[in-house]
């Protein structure tokens, strides 16, 4: 909720353009996608590499966010963590979306005790902090990145099923569901031909959503040492060893960070543009 | 978000025998709901404790301890009594506040706890209270300034401090306000014992790297919940009959926008605690968060399955405390339905 460009109905492609929010947050996704892409092919530095020669050394020319303990080159392992944080994070909305859309359609369309079941379901899964959940997930099948992804993807099932549920249940009193009825389709279809398609957009901006705090619980879960292990580099790992050399090496503990804020910015501000667009209930309020 | 409020004006006719009928079915209703899901909450956490790798015996014998003594510590513990059993003794005694005894301290859990709350609970009590104190006076500001570079410039700030992770500010603080300027320690908590300000001085930082952040987001919904209030009837009603733009601000579309505020609120406080885990290991607090995180590190099952059961349940706890002041901030749900 940014800006407040008022658009008075143009085409969806201006309306593209007309978002401030939109257009920032592709650009600053697409450069973090880019990033995670293009280390795969070429990083200025190995990042697992270590050179002690050249250990804790400021942002400089050769280096430009500086080295780590190793002698490693942080810009290089920003550059591979960014890959790391995106697929856990790709890993941890799919299962959270794969499951919990499913689970509120259901509930949507049976209502009675099915909707009440999920609904209990969503509520005591919500009484545990999200991140408590992920630590002893993690501390139950040993810290790892393919963990981390289930346990994130865990805590997204029941945000999943409420919104789905929520913005579903009003369709399935609405005509043309009525007359899908009468004309003899099922749940299932009736979900997936007239459900589905008329929430697609909220279910978007909810991947954005998700998709960024799932980077904050990556990153958070290696800091504390339950996410991804050395020596595949995390942007929350490296925050945890800028600390122990906090003294020497300050700048050791900015740039993974920034990484992490511009990441979360970037997918924030997508949200925040498709549902200016997509969702014409907040365009009329603002 | 649903926008739910209260109407501007009090019904005039009498209600309140009905409603206080009304309010004791709701609060009964809530507070059996309340129970029942902090039981199942329990159940599934001692379930996942009993899958939870690694033989709390073997841990604390070592590896090499001989069967016969493995056994012995196993009778001595409990562990060869059938699931169920030891699950009614654990929630018999910890309903009573008897939460067992450590397996790493060989102490009462209770023991462990006290002085451990007396880090925690402050810690959040105080990011909860900046997360508020400063979420209201930016959202204020920026719907009374909608539109103009006030606005703009506050929001702009408040988008970045949504994407900052809370143990990243904790690090930029101890870099800033530990490091260089010393105002603050960087780690470690000097208990109470010396003070109020000794103990909190420890906290500040802590406090508001945790609180910080979720103001950005409490900041957000306060302007858009204070905007849409001042859309309404009610308030230009209130400017006709001749209250000034700050009056009718304060008096009339602020509460109104609690709602919304209180709800989110609520929400934060699961955030909080999960947060306190990270933070305290941050800051190197012994907090109740630190504590989880050794429990469930060292194998400590009794422990870890009390102390995420009290979270959870304080968590249930603070949704049911938010049902009600919603019931107060608007009679309207609390007479049945919405």
């Amino acid at each position: 909720m940014s800006d407040t460009a008022i658009t008075s109905e143009p085409g969806l492609f201006s309306k593209l353009l007309g978002s401030r929010s939109l257009t920032l947050g592709a650009v600053v996704t697409i450069i973090l996608v880019a990033m995670a892409l293009v280390s795969y092919v070429w990083t200025p530095y190995s990042p697992t590499a270590m050179n002690f020669r050249d250990k804790l050394q400021g942002p400089s020319l050769a280096h430009w966010f500086g080295t780590d303990n190793f002698g490693r080159d942080i810009l290089s392992m920003i550059m591979v963590g960014a890959r790391n944080s995106i697929s856990v994070s790709i890993v941890a909305v799919l299962v959270g979306a794969g499951i919990g859309v499913p689970l509120g359609a259901w509930a949507a369309a049976r209502g009675g005790w099915v909707d009440g079941l999920v609904m209990r379901m969503s509520d005591l899964a919500f009484a545990f902090p999200a991140l408590l959940t992920a630590v002893i997930i993690t501390a139950i099948f040993g810290p790892g990145a393919t963990n981390a992804m289930i346990a994130i993807g865990i805590f997204n099932i029941p945000v999943f099923a409420r919104v789905t549920r929520g913005a579903s249940m009003g369709l399935w009193k609405r005509e043309y569901v009525q007359a899908a009825r009468c004309a003899g389709r099922g749940d299932v279809a009736i979900t997936l031909l007239h459900i589905l398609p008329n929430i697609n957009h909220i279910l978007l901006v909810q991947v954005t959503i998700q998709f960024a705090l799932a980077i904050v619980a990556e990153a958070g879960l290696s800091y504390v040492g339950l996410g991804t292990q050395p020596p595949m580099p995390s942007w929350g790992k490296m925050l945890n060893d800028a600390q122990t050399f906090i003294y020497q090496a300050p700048w050791l503990a900015i740039f993974p960070g920034l990484a992490i804020t511009f990441a979360v910015l970037g997918l924030n501000l997508l949200g925040d543009g498709l549902r200016d667009i997509l969702d014409p209930r907040v365009r009329r309020q603002r | 978000m649903q926008v739910r409020r209260r109407p501007p004006h009090p019904v005039a006719v009498d209600i309140s025998a009905i409603r206080e009928v009304n309010v004791i079915s709701f609060v009964g209703g809530r507070l059996v709901s309340l129970i029942l899901t902090t039981l199942v909450a329990s159940v599934i956490v001692f379930l996942l404790m009993q899958v939870l790798p690694g033989d709390p015996a073997v841990l604390m014998l070592g590896m090499n301890a001989d069967a016969d003594a493995i056994a012995a510590l196993h009778r001595q513990l409990g562990l060869d009594q059938p699931i169920w059993i030891r699950y009614l003794q654990w929630i018999g005694g910890f309903v009573v506040g008897d939460f067992g005894t450590s397996l790493t301290y060989s102490v009462p859990i209770r023991e462990l706890l006290g002085p451990r709350i007396l880090v925690t609970l402050p810690l959040a009590l105080l990011s909860m209270a900046i997360s508020v104190v400063v979420a209201i006076a930016i959202g204020v500001y920026a719907a009374a300034n909608r539109g103009k570079t006030g606005d703009t410039v506050v929001m702009g700030i408040a988008q970045v401090g949504v994407a900052v992770p809370n143990f990243w500010l904790a690090l930029l603080f101890i870099l800033l306000f530990a490091l260089k300027l010393a105002w603050f320690p960087a780690s470690g908590f000097s208990g109470w014992q010396d003070g109020i300000w000794n103990g909190l001085h420890s906290l500040i930082l802590p406090a508001f790297a945790l609180g910080l952040p979720l103001a950005a987001i409490l900041g957000r919904v306060t302007r858009s919940a204070v905007i849409e209030t001042l859309g309404e009837d009610f308030i230009r009603t209130a400017r006709a009959k001749g209250l000034t733009r700050a009056g009718a601000l304060w008096k009339h579309a602020v509460p109104n926008a609690l709602i919304p505020v209180v709800t989110i609120i609520g929400l934060q406080f699961s955030f909080l605690l999960a947060g306190t885990i990270i933070i305290e290991n941050v800051f190197n607090l012994p907090g109740i968060g630190r504590l989880v995180f050794q429990a469930i590190a060292q194998r400590d099952l009794v422990t870890v399955q009390t102390l995420v059961t009290l979270l959870a349940a304080s968590v249930i706890t603070i949704n049911f405390l938010v049902d009600l002041v919603y019931g107060y901030l608007d009679p309207r749900l609390s007479r049945g339905g919405h």
